[in-house]
C-alpha cells in the first residue's frame, strides 16, 4: 500500500513519551504486541511519524525496518498527521465526470500539498475520496465532515481561502 | 430454549428461518454474564469438563456433521482431531474475527450480540484438543464488539470460567484479544496468525498444516466466530440434534447477510438446504420495484453468482461448489436485470487488487492485469481474444497463488463468464452493455415525441452537447457527450433515455 510521508517537523511532548512508554512497558517484553503498541501510539500522536516509530523500535527491540513494514503493510496505520481541518475532495464517478478532478488540482495547488498530505503549519490536510453518497450536489468536498457542493475550482479556492484567513 | 413471540415467528421473514447461532441476539443483554447462562450458557462447558473426555468432545463434533463457517467447510471435528493428536504441551486455540467481505455482518453481529457463545466454544476446543491459551483477532473496525467482548472475557474470569482450574475439572483455559489493522487478507489462517504475531499479515506456505505448526509454530485450531458459535449448542444438545437439521452433507443452520435488490436486507439464518428462491421470495420478500431476480453472488469476492435458472438450488456447500459458487462467509448479494455482470465483477476484482498482500506474483501482478482487461472490456475496447487472454490468466492466477486470496480472485470472473456469457460477448461484439450500466457503452437519447424544446437540458449540459432551438425537439450529439446523465435528471417531461 503506498502511504505518503509526512514533512512535517515532529511536535511530540514529553506527556506523549511518558504515554507511549507506559504501553511499551506494559507489553513485559512480547514483541508480538508490536501492532498492539502501534495502535496506541496512533491514539496518542494521531499518526505515526518516523520519530515515533523509532521510539517503539528502541523501546520494544525490534528493527525500525520491521515498524515501517507493519506501518505501511496495513490500512489504519498513518504516517502524515490529519490537519486542523481535513479537507476531502470526492472523486466518484459522479462528482469525477462534473469536473472534481479540476476542483481537486485547484485545491491541491492552493494548499501546496498533495493527497494524503497535511500543510507545514498543519491546519490542512488533503485527501481524496470515493463518493459521500452526495452524488446530486456534485461536485462536492468535505471539510471537517461538512459537505461542501455544486463546486467549481474558483469556488472551492474560495472557501479554502475564507478558511486560511480565519 | 427461548420461545419468541408466536406472531414474529409466523411472519414470512422469520416462518422459514432457524435460530441457532442468533439464537441470543437481540434477546438477552450481550454485557451480562447472569443473563447468558439464564440461557444455559456455559452449561456445555460445564458438562464436557466434568462428565466428557477431550476425545469425546472431538467425537461429538465430528459426529454433528459441523463444517467450518468461514467459508472453506472443512469438518470441523476433523480439524480439532488434528490439532489434538499433536503431542505439545503448548497448543493454541484462534478465533477468526476478521471478517472483511464487504457487505457481510454475521460475525459481527454474534460478536456484539452473544459475546459469551464465542468464549464458550472456544474453551471446549481447547479442552479438546489440548489447547489452554486462545486468540481472538478482531478487525479493529468493530469498536462494539471488541468491548464487548474485552468485558465478556473479564467477566468470564471473574465467575472462573476463563483461567485456572475451571468448574474444579483441573483444565486451564484464558483468552487474549488482538486487534486487526484493516488488511483483508488477514481473514486467510495463515495470515492471521502471522499478523497475532505481530508481522505484516502476509500468509504462509502450506504445510506445515497450523494444526503441526501454527500460530507462533505451534499446534493451533483457527475456526471462524460463527463455527465457534455452534459449538455449545452441539455439546449441550448433542450431536443428533444439530445434525437432525441441514442436508446430507451440510448440517445445521447458516447465516447470511442478504443484500442488494432485494426487499428484506439483513441477517437472516436458515437451514442448509434452503433453496436460494425461499430466501429471495420468502425471506427476502421479493425483488423491489416489480424487477426480476437475476443472480445471486454468494461469497464475497472469493465466490461466484447462481443465475435465475438455477434459483430451486438447496443452499449447501457442495451444491454451491458445483455451481461454481462458494458458501463463503455468508454474504448474500442479490441482483436483478439491472445490474451488469461485467461490472460486477470488475468490482470485486478491484477489491481485490486493493488487499493482495504483494507477496507472489501470480496474485499481485495477476489480479492487476486481470482488472485492466475488464476494464478494456467495459470501456467498449475489448476483443474476442481478450476473453480468451482473460480465462487464461484466471487460470493462471488460480492454480499458482500462494494462499486463498489470490487462489479464489478469479472466481467472480470465471463465474459472471460461463453463466453470463452473452453479456461478455454484447460488451465486446455489440459495444453494449445489456443492463445499462457500463458508461462508455451507453448512448444518451432524446424522444422528440416527448421533447417541449424548453432548453434545459441544454443549458446544464457541461459539455455543450445538446443543441436545438426553442420550443423545437433538441439532439445529443453522441461524439460530444460524456455520459455524465445531467440532462436525464433535468428533463422535467421525462425525453432523455440511456440505450
Amino acid at each position: 500500500m503506498h502511504k505518503n510521508v509526512s514533512k512535517i517537523p515532529f511536535k511530540g511532548t514529553p506527556e506523549q513519551k511518558e504515554k507511549l512508554m507506559a504501553v511499551i512497558a506494559g507489553t513485559n517484553g512480547d514483541k508480538s504486541l508490536l501492532m498492539h503498541v502501534m495502535q496506541e501510539a496512533q491514539e496518542i500522536y494521531g499518526y505515526l511519524p518516523y520519530e515515533v516509530q523509532v521510539m517503539i523500535a528502541e523501546g520494544m527491540d525490534v528493527p525500525l525496518e520491521k515498524v515501517f513494514g507493519v506501518a505501511t503493510f496495513y490500512a489504519q496505520f498513518a504516517l502524515s498527521p490529519k490537519g486542523e481541518y481535513d479537507v476531502s475532495i470526492c472523486l466518484g464517478t459522479a462528482c469525477y465526470v462534473r469536473g472534481a478532478q479540476a476542483v481537486f488540482d485547484e485545491v491541491s495547488k492552493t494548499l501546496g500539498i498533495g493527497a494524503g498530505e497535511c500543510t507545514p503549519d498543519g491546519k490542512f490536510s488533503l485527501d481524496a475520496c470515493r463518493c459521500v453518497g452526495a452524488c446530486g450536489l456534485a461536485p462536492v468536498m468535505m471539510i471537517n465532515g461538512e459537505v461542501y457542493g455544486r463546486l467549481t475550482p474558483e469556488k472551492a479556492k474560495e472557501i479554502i481561502e475564507s478558511i486560511a484567513a480565519k | 430454549m427461548v420461545h419468541y413471540n408466536a406472531s414474529l415467528e409466523d411472519t414470512e421473514f422469520y416462518k422459514l428461518q432457524r435460530r441457532v447461532v442468533l439464537r441470543n441476539c437481540g434477546v438477552i443483554d450481550p454485557e451480562s454474564i447472569d443473563e447468558y447462562i439464564a440461557v444455559d450458557g456455559y452449561a456445555a462447558l460445564g458438562k464436557a469438563l466434568t462428565s466428557m473426555t477431550p476425545a469425546q468432545v472431538v467425537d461429538e463434533i465430528k459426529a454433528s456433521g459441523l463444517r467450518g463457517r468461514g467459508g472453506g467447510g472443512f469438518p470441523t471435528g476433523m480439524k480439532w482431531s488434528f490439532t489434538a493428536a499433536q503431542n505439545n504441551p503448548v497448543k493454541y486455540v484462534v478465533c477468526n474475527a476478521d471478517e472483511g467481505d464487504p457487505g457481510a455482518f454475521m460475525d459481527r453481529s454474534v460478536l456484539e450480540g452473544d459475546p459469551h457463545c464465542i468464549i464458550e466454544g472456544m474453551a471446549l476446543c481447547g479442552y479438546a484438543t489440548g489447547a489452554h491459551e486462545g486468540y481472538v483477532y478482531v478487525r479493529a473496525e468493530y469498536p462494539i464488539a471488541v468491548k464487548r467482548l474485552g468485558k465478556a472475557i473479564e467477566d468470564a474470569r471473574a465467575y472462573g470460567l476463563l483461567g485456572k482450574d475451571i468448574f474444579g475439572s483441573g483444565f486451564d483455559f484464558d483468552l487474549y484479544l488482538r486487534l486487526g489493522a484493516g488488511a483483508f487478507v488477514c481473514g486467510e489462517e495463515t495470515a492471521l496468525m502471522t499478523s497475532i504475531e505481530g508481522n505484516r499479515g502476509e500468509p504462509r506456505p502450506r504445510p506445515p498444516y497450523p494444526a503441526v505448526s501454527g500460530l507462533f509454530k505451534k499446534p493451533t485450531t483457527e475456526n471462524n466466530v460463527e463455527t465457534f458459535a455452534n459449538v455449545a449448542q452441539i455439546i449441550l444438545n448433542g450431536a443428533d440434534w444439530f445434525a437432525s437439521v441441514g442436508t446430507e452433507r451440510s448440517k445445521g443452520t447458516k447465516v447470511f447477510a442478504l443484500g442488494g435488490k432485494i426487499n428484506n436486507t439483513g441477517l437472516v439464518e436458515v437451514p442448509m438446504g434452503t433453496t436460494l428462491r425461499q430466501i429471495v421470495e420468502v425471506v427476502g420478500g421479493g425483488i423491489p420495484n416489480g424487477k426480476h431476480f437475476k443472480a445471486a453472488q454468494t461469497g464475497g469476492p472469493s465466490g461466484g453468482c447462481i443465475p435465475a435458472s438455477m434459483i430451486d438450488i438447496e443452499i449447501d456447500y457442495d451444491n454451491l461448489v458445483a455451481q461454481g459458487a462458494m458458501m463463503g462467509s455468508g454474504g448474500m448479494i442479490i441482483m436483478d436485470e439491472d445490474t451488469c455482470m461485467v461490472d460486477i465483477a470488475k468490482f470485486f476484482l478491484q477489491f481485490t487488487v486493493d488487499e493482495s498482500c504483494g507477496k507472489c506474483t501470480a496474485c499481485r501482478i495477476g489480479t492487476k492485469r486481470l482488472y485492466e482487461l475488464l476494464e478494456k472490456i467495459t470501456d467498449g475496447k475489448g476483443t474476442l481474444e481478450d476473453l480468451d487472454t482473460m480465462e487464461t490468466l484466471c487460470r493462471y492466477i488460480k492454480d499458482n497463488s500462494l494462499c486463498g486470496l489470490g487462489q479464489t480472485a478469479p472466481n467472480p470472473v470465471l463465474s459472471t463468464y460461463s453463466r453470463f456469457p452473452e453479456e461478455y460477448k454484447a460488451h465486446v461484439v455489440d459495444k453494449k452493455c445489456p443492463a445499462g450500466v457500463c458508461k462508455s457503452l451507453l448512448t444518451y437519447v432524446i424522444d422528440p415525441e416527448k421533447c417541449k424544446g424548453c432548453t434545459a437540458c441544454a443549458r446544464v449540459c457541461p459539455v455543450g452537447a445538446i443543441s436545438g432551438t426553442v420550443k423545437e425537439p433538441h439532439v445529443i450529439d453522441a461524439a460530444k457527450c460524456i455520459k455524465c446523465g445531467s440532462c436525464m435528471e433535468r428533463c422535467k417531461f421525462g425525453a432523455i433515455s440511456k440505450k
